[in-house]
């Protein structure tokens, strides 16, 4: 379902994506890890197709076609879903509204007639009750003086309305407290049917207790330099990344 | 919401939509203005002695004027003297309904996408439409005259209404006001007039589309409002002209009065023709609206959505005479291409407990200069006043300008006045964030513009609302990605 093959990225003369290697099958649950500033948010936004990256080598193979031909909205509509580390602001914009339009613009690509108000609403019922999102929260202006943990409730929220084949959850555990962590956790679970799949950038073994995934990957540097399987998770978490460092040959500070 | 999207992407191929010209036959004067072609305008309209006193009153006042240098606008003179200043599409005969109204013109109408008769069904909306200079239509008349509710053309108001049109005409703008406004005087050939008696509130919106069709002609269009005591009226006014050349001069008057406990709501969506991409052709839209809350507990109220005309510069003014009176503002206003926009509003301050509160958005893309200019005045009995403005502007790329000159004039200590500003741009990562759902970018656009705007498209009746979110969008076509 998505085939990276040696891509590389660089944004403003900066080589930042050094020749990655993945491979996700449907229904897969795929975790990358790695220190702060090795490109996972790169490789998020590269997949996406954020225009401030220049892709410099390599191919992306999605559902069948080449993903670097097809526009961010296209991708979208294609079913790639990314959940952003840092959602954006949209002052004035309801959630509801925006979901709304969002919803539409995607069945319109598939040449479905747009949702009526009564499907909709039902479908909003049925998610925010998977997310457990207030209402109140989707009737506010999107993001707009939401805490770090609404938003990237939010985030999953319109993940669950999208229904994507792909989804990329960057960093949608950061600033979650303990009980939200499991509802989004949760949530995630119960999209996962066999043939949708995930790529879960987590900086903590513990989203993978809820999350189990299917393979773990490790990014540095702008490569993938281990992978795994969910104990590689477990092993980073007692041990930090200075053996990957070591293995790799590279001295350690102490 | 998501039908508005769809209308977008309908209309994202097209430019100016009601850029075509109504083959009509008219009747004008010739290009030039002195006295006689000022008769003329009288004569054909078959007015009263005193009516042409006070427009020749007003010409020879405005020869003694000066053309307006301070707003912040550029743009070659007006040739006073090349403008067509009287143009009526010929009718067969006199109207008495709606039905025999001249096809082509209803035509014309439904272009804009107001079918009178479907205006008159499903909205409930009265419509006085008044092509080039002259009324057309006046729907619902019968109906709001058993209320007592005079809604007509200026011209029938000048025959049928002499004692009120004399009252209260040019009371809030006074014929020497300004160069527009004397020019106004002199040679306005149509517009509504709008009567609500003591203690009526007038049950649907009263609506006017104005639009110019003919070319070489000015366009200049008288409008008054008079709300008697405890009187509530909802009035809303929508223009556009024909994609021409040439630059087109709209110069309107819009006066109101509010007596005792009355309230006036005027909404505007105003959109004529802008010019091309490359700033050629347009409309100049040089318009005095004001009104006065005469009577204590009064309130009048401006709403205004601006995408058209080349050059804008207009201010809809509220004088807070009457004790604990309420005077507001909301605009929108965008600029595109070589569009100019300078418009705001005053609000005087003269009654205690007075409040005003405005609130303007500005979007700016293209080549485009937007300013904001607003005036609050707080007069030395004026105890208590309060005002709050807030001005936003929003930026589409970088070789557009915003600029606000907010006046504060305060000759009363226990005023408050408060101001805020922002200056924003829509950011790469929220139109990326929108792609990232599957919106395109000029649908991306236009959902955090009308957000941007939305406190001010809130303030809009519904069916006005709609058409204006289109509006935004269209005008902002091209401008990012
Ligand atoms: N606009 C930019 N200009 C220069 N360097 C950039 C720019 N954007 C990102 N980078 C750099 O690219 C590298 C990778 O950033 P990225 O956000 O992908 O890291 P990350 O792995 O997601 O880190 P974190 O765990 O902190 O989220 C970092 O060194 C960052 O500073
Ligand atoms: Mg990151």
């Amino acid at each position: 379902m998505l085939s990276i093959k040696n891509l590389q990225a660089r944004i403003e003369e900066k080589e930042i994506l050094k020749g990655i290697n993945l491979d996700i099958k449907p229904g897969e649950v795929h975790a990358i890890m790695g220190p702060n500033g090795s490109g996972k948010s790169t490789l998020a936004s590269v997949l996406a197709g954020r225009a401030d990256y220049e892709v410099t080598g390599g191919e992306v193979e999605f559902n069948g076609k080449n993903l670097f031909e097809l526009s961010p909205e296209d991708r979208s509509r294609e079913g790639l879903f990314l959940a952003f580390q840092y959602p954006v602001e949209i002052p004035g914009v309801s959630t509801t509204n925006f979901i709304k339009t969002a919803v539409n613009e995607i069945r319109k690509y598939r040449g479905e007639e747009p949702m009526d108000a009564v499907q909709f609403l039902k479908k909003m019922k049925e998610k925010m009750k998977l997310v457990e999102i207030d209402q109140s929260l989707l009737s506010r202006s999107l993001n707009e003086g939401f805490s770090g943990g609404e938003k990237k409730r939010n985030e999953i929220f319109q993940m669950a309305m999208l229904e994507p084949t792909l989804a990329i959850l960057d960093e949608t555990d950061s600033g979650l407290d303990i009980d939200a962590l499991r509802i989004v956790a949760e949530g995630v679970n119960k999209l996962r049917d066999g043939n949708r799949s995930f790529l879960v950038i987590t900086h903590y073994q513990r989203l993978l207790d809820y999350i189990v995934p299917d393979h773990v990957h490790v990014l540095y540097k702008g490569r993938i330099v281990k992978s795994g399987g969910k104990e590689l998770a477990l092993e980073l978490e007692e041990r930090g990344y200075d053996f990957i460092k070591e293995e790799l040959g590279e001295s350690v500070e102490a | 919401m998501s039908e508005m999207l769809n209308t977008l992407e309908q209309t994202a191929l097209s430019e100016y939509k009601y850029g075509w010209v109504t083959n009509i036959e008219a009747d004008e004067a010739p290009p030039g203005l002195n006295e006689d072609i000022i008769r003329f305008i009288s004569a054909k309209k078959n007015e009263p002695e005193w009516m042409l006193e006070w427009r020749l009153k007003a010409y020879r006042h405005w020869l003694k004027m000066e053309v307006p240098r301070w707003p912040n606008v550029k743009y070659p003179d007006v040739d006073f003297q090349a403008i067509k200043y009287y143009s009526a599409p010929k009718q067969k005969k006199e109207i008495s309904s709606l039905d025999e109204v001249d096809p082509e013109l209803r035509a014309t109408f439904e272009k804009l996408g107001i079918s009178l008769d479907e205006q008159k069904r499903l909205s409930g909306v009265a419509v006085d439409a008044v092509i080039d200079s002259v009324s057309v239509a006046t729907t619902f008349k019968t109906q709001l005259a058993e209320m007592g509710i005079i809604f007509c053309s200026m011209s029938e108001a000048i025959k049928e209404h002499p004692e009120l049109v004399k009252k209260w005409l040019g009371s809030v703008v006074p014929v020497t006001d300004n160069f527009y406004s004397a020019l106004n005087s002199a040679v306005f050939s149509d517009g509504s007039f709008c009567y609500i008696p003591k203690g009526v509130r007038c049950p649907m919106e009263l609506s006017t589309y104005f639009r110019i069709n003919a070319a070489g002609t000015g366009q200049f269009e008288r409008t008054l409002i008079v709300a008697e005591e405890g009187a509530y009226v909802s009035y809303l006014e929508g223009c556009t002209a024909p994609q021409r050349d040439e630059n087109q001069l709209h110069a309107a008057v819009v006066e109101i009065v509010a007596l005792d406990n009355a309230e006036v709501k005027y909404s505007t969506v105003q959109n004529w023709y802008p010019g091309d991409k490359e700033g050629k052709g347009g409309i100049y839209n040089f318009v005095t609206k004001r009104g006065i809350c005469a009577g204590v507990n009064s309130k009048i109220s401006w709403t205004q959505v601006e995408t058209g005309s080349a050059v804008t510069w207009k201010y809809p003014s509220v004088i807070l005479k009457g004790d604990n009176s309420v005077g507001e503002f909301y605009s929108v206003a965008v600029t595109n291409n070589h569009q100019q926009a300078d418009t705001g509003t005053k609000m005087l301050h003269i009654g205690k407990n007075t409040r005003s509160r405005i609130v303007s958005k500005g979007i700016s893309a293209g080549f485009s200069q937007n300013s904001y200019r607003g005036l609050v005045n707080v007069g030395k009995n004026a105890t208590n006043a309060r005002n709050f403005s807030q001005c936003d502007s929003l930026l589409l790329g970088d070789k557009c300008g915003a600029h606000t000159f907010p006046y504060i004039e305060v000759k009363n200590s226990t005023a408050q006045v408060e101001h805020e500003a922002t200056t924003s741009k829509i950011g790469e990562d929220q139109i990326f964030y929108c792609n990232q759902r599957g919106l395109d970018t000029e649908t991306a656009v236009a959902l955090i513009i009308n957000g941007f705007a939305k406190e001010v498209m809130n303030q809009l009746p519904m069916e006005f609302a709609i058409e204006a979110q289109k509006l935004l969008a269209i005008s902002l076509e091209g401008s990012v990605g």
